[in-house]
């Protein structure tokens, strides 16, 4: 399929240049901006990635947390501009690029070992 | 304002806008277009348009009466060439020989467009017309799950009525889409960005007009 000029050049000039390293099984921070009418704040989402979809400007990612005992998934954009930043708090050692099964499990089964533990 | 103008379709994508959603648009090329004719109510013709021209052809794929028309205008041969109706107050927008783009659209938030939808073949009343289909497969039925049924009373009319849904040719035919919303103008590459999609493949030819609404 052949992909005109304009439309690339178009979907370039949205990416984002300041999308950190990170894939599945890494905990993030996503930092949001939330326009609440006229004022805007920040709101933290923090949890595991669970997945990537890489694909240009449509590339978006899938963070999933616990919260009060019940599993919140939730897939950002990755070139949002309403992610003011993405933070890597921590590196995971997973075996797989979707971490769907951690869906089914939960409590001290859905822990993911850290990268920093297995190099100490 | 009613301006016209003969454009591509050249893809779709998404966009951010200004709160940060994510927009499906359709990405066209409008432009140049050359104004080849311009017809006037007080003249021959007798009302006002203006004829466009759109994409190049070589010399050889004109034929002499069209080469004659091309070179009256003094513009290079188009691939495309459309007609298009205009009000008085809009005649001195177009002089023939020069090129018009999509910069004329400035300030224009929607637009309705028109083009050939891609062609789907001979197909039955379920593609075609979204019908039901049968709604039992067993119990002695046969050869029935996507028919339509039937298509009329018997002694009386006699006939099938006029608009029938029925089976037969699905798409490539000429649609027009209403109300798109311009979601961004390119003037210096004639490039139109407008909200959701819009008739027929890649490359297709448009006819590109402000809303009937906004005219």
């Amino acid at each position: 399929m052949n992909t005109h000029v304009a439309l690339e050049n178009l979907e370039r000039l949205q990416l984002r240049q300041d999308v950190p390293q990170f894939k599945a099984g890494d905990t993030l921070r996503v930092h949001l901006r939330i326009r609440e009418g006229e004022k805007e704040r920040i709101q933290v989402f923090e949890g595991v990635c669970i997945g990537r979809h890489n694909d240009g400007l449509r590339s978006s990612f899938t963070v999933r947390k616990v919260s009060y005992n019940i599993g919140v998934e939730r897939v950002f954009p990755l070139h949002s501009p309403r992610i003011e930043r993405i933070e890597v708090k921590d590196r995971g050692r997973v075996r797989r690029a979707k971490l769907y099964y951690l869906r089914d499990l939960r409590g001290k089964k859905a822990r993911i070992r850290s990268l920093r533990d297995i190099r100490a | 304002m009613a301006r016209g103008l003969i454009g591509k379709k050249i893809g779709m994508t998404q966009v951010f806008d200004a709160y940060g959603n994510l927009v499906p648009v359709t990405i066209l090329e409008a432009g140049p277009n050359y104004v080849i004719q311009v017809k006037e109510a007080g003249g021959k013709d007798g009302y006002n348009a203006v004829k466009l021209g759109f994409g190049s052809k070589k010399i050889s794929h004109v034929n002499r009466p069209e080469l004659g028309v091309f070179k009256h205008a003094g513009v290079e041969p188009s691939e495309v060439v459309l007609e298009f109706r205009l009000e008085p107050d809009e005649m001195g927008d177009y002089v023939q020989g020069k090129s018009v783009g999509v910069a004329q659209f400035a300030g224009i938030t929607k637009i309705d467009v028109t083009g050939t939808s891609k062609g789907k073949g001979f197909q039955g009343v379920i593609k075609r017309h979204n019908f039901k289909g049968a709604k039992e497969s067993s119990h002695g039925t046969h050869e029935y799950k996507r028919h339509g049924g039937s298509i009329g009373s018997s002694a009386w009319p006699s006939r099938v009525i006029k608009g029938k849904r029925m089976a037969g040719q699905m798409g490539d035919a000429r649609v027009t889409v209403r109300d798109l919303e311009v979601v961004g103008i390119f003037a210096e590459q004639n490039l139109l960005l407008v909200r959701g999609s819009v008739p027929g493949a890649k490359n297709g030819i448009l006819r590109i007009r402000p809303s009937a609404k906004q005219r």
